[in-house]
């Protein structure tokens, strides 16, 4: 097989080589421990990760002494959630969020509940994805702690209205955390202006390396505090004891500084790619159906269902392209994705989804192969399709008796 | 997940694509599944006078292994009697293309058109039979 074109990087994407550069160092040379008080290696170590927390902090208008670096954003999802709940007990134990969170988020929640430490509204989204900010004034109680909604939808790039949603927890004085994993650095993001008191990231989704992430925790105006997870030498303001990954920091740092440098240009660039993908595959291919928004979304992001086609034979035919479906036959559980189920996208079309994710490596020539390539494997796998062949046909495929398993 | 080096076989080069009329009396056709499970196979079966299965074409909506479940079939019945493919077990299927446990249903679903098709041709065979000693009745 020759070169396997990537697009899928809401998954995960490439080291950017400027990432890896900055880091190299601190693998072989400036080793020490950040923690290490009296040693130049430990203060080079120490001043890598405060130059880190700097780039970080600037990147969505935060104090640096307000980043708390986790393994990634699974890791401050659960520390936002459980760091909060456990602290708060004695304030309220109710936290709403959406039924189209990250599982981190949702499965987080559900631990909760079955440990009887918290009660968990979860909010309905629109046909697009988006949550109304109505519906989360609606659902606060006097026991509310924490309001949960991410930030840019790893599947369908639906970018909720963060901004409202921050202005009603301000005026209750409920505390606003936000998965952002798959918005910070590729849209703006302000702290301050948006509300959000706590903020869950992590570098492999913008070019930087697996295994680290942060969480941003206000500390005034509200201060927010939590009750960390782990036991250890108090790191992190006391919040995530172990000793720091300090080359993983340096590529946050350096991940976040580029970001901001180029998020205007390069979000301008996607959005051209991701035109030229779907007007591409539309224009060729009949029975296609955008999932998601069709602006209000992340610029790399195209999720579409090819109606009659399941997903996983499509994907299969893609071989030298590297994408994702939201086909259960690509899942363990053998359900389709939950949420395009709640976007009310019926599981027939679930299962013929492909989410097709552009990023900063790749180019024109790469959307055109990709636009060729799935035309030809749609054509082909309809010409295989009972289903296409029973629309052709002008059979209802909803009122049609299917002799069920 | 790596599939089978049989299952990208009849993935890639399915066998017997396509459809027969349905209307033929000596067609059978089943159609299993259903579109929100994420499979659907349509297996239709050419039977002579003989109970003897000529040809077979299969059209599959489903994963890859759906489709190379059905393509294999469509080479299994093939010459075989309708009492012989009615013999056929899912679990052969699952052998000759290595199916993980998460792709039985797969097979299941292959076997199950089977018998639905030879069922199909079964009512419509029996009608054409009743329809022409009607008319030599006449």
């Amino acid at each position: 097989m020759g070169r396997v074109i990537y697009m899928d990087n809401h998954a995960t994407t490439q080291v950017d080589p400027r990432v890896m550069d900055a880091m190299l160092p601190y693998f072989t040379e400036h080793y020490g421990n950040s923690a290490s008080r009296n040693h130049k290696f430990g203060w080079d170590a120490e001043g890598a990760v405060d130059r880190a927390r700097e780039q970080i902090a600037r990147l969505f208008n935060a104090r640096p002494k307000e980043i708390i670096f986790t393994s990634g954003a699974t890791e401050s999802d659960n520390l936002a959630i459980k760091g909060v709940v456990e602290f708060y007990k004695e304030k309220g134990n109710h936290i709403v969020t959406a039924v189209t969170e990250h599982k981190a988020v949702l499965d987080t929640c559900k631990a909760l509940e079955r440990a009887g430490k918290a009660q968990v509204t979860y909010l309905p989204v629109d046909t697009y994805g988006l949550v109304d900010p109505d519906d989360v004034r609606a659902a606060l109680t006097d026991r509310t702690i924490l309001i949960s909604i991410m930030h840019a939808n790893n599947e369908i790039g639906t970018i909720a209205p963060l901004r409202e949603i921050g202005r009603i927890a301000k005026d209750k004085g409920i505390f606003f955390h936000s998965d952002a994993t798959q918005g910070v650095g590729k849209l703006p993001v302000d702290v301050e202006a948006m509300g959000i008191d706590l903020m869950s990231f992590t570098a492999h989704k913008i070019y930087g390396p697996k295994g680290c992430g942060a969480l941003y925790v206000r500390s005034k105006g509200p201060r927010v505090r939590l009750t960390p997870m782990m036991d250890g030498g108090g790191h992190e303001r006391g919040m995530r004891s172990g000793t720091l990954n300090v080359p993983g920091i340096v590529g946050l740092g350096k991940a976040c500084e580029l970001a901001a440098a180029e998020m205007d240009t390069e979000a301008a660039r996607l959005l051209e790619l991701r035109e030229r993908l779907s007007q591409g595959i539309m224009g060729q291919l009949d029975e296609v159906y955008l999932n998601g928004h069709p602006t209000q979304r992340l610029a790399g992001n195209l999720n579409l269902s090819f109606a009659f086609v399941e997903g996983e034979s499509l994907l299969m035919g893609l071989k030298d392209i590297a994408v994702s479906s939201g086909s259960a036959c690509t899942s363990a559980t053998l359900e389709p994705s939950y949420v395009l189920k709640a976007l009310g996208v019926g599981e027939d079309l679930a299962h013929t989804s492909i989410r097709f994710g552009l990023g900063r490596f790749n180019t024109a020539e790469d959307v055109d192969h990709v636009v060729e390539r799935v035309v030809h494997e749609v054509r082909r796998l309809r010409d295989m399709s009972p289903l296409y062949e029973m629309a052709k046909e002008g059979i209802d495929l909803k009122t049609f008796q299917w002799a069920r398993e | 997940m790596a599939y089978s080096d049989k299952v990208v076989d009849h993935y890639e080069n399915p066998r017997n694509v396509g459809s027969f009329a349905k209307d033929e009396p000596n067609v059978g056709t089943g159609i299993v599944g259903a579109p929100e499970c994420g499979d659907v196979m349509k297996l239709q079966l050419k039977i002579n006078e003989t109970g003897v299965i000529e040809d077979a074409r299969f059209k599959t909506f489903g994963c890859g292994s759906a489709i190379a479940s059905s393509s294999y079939v469509t080479e299994l019945v093939k010459g075989k009697t309708v009492d012989d493919a009615l013999q056929i077990k899912n679990t052969h299927i699952v052998e000759e293309l290595s199916l993980p446990p998460v792709k039985i249903h797969c097979s299941v679903l292959a076997e199950d058109a089977i018998k639905a098709a030879i069922s199909d041709w079964k009512t419509r065979h029996g009608e054409a039979e009743a329809a022409q000693s009607a008319a030599a009745n006449e």
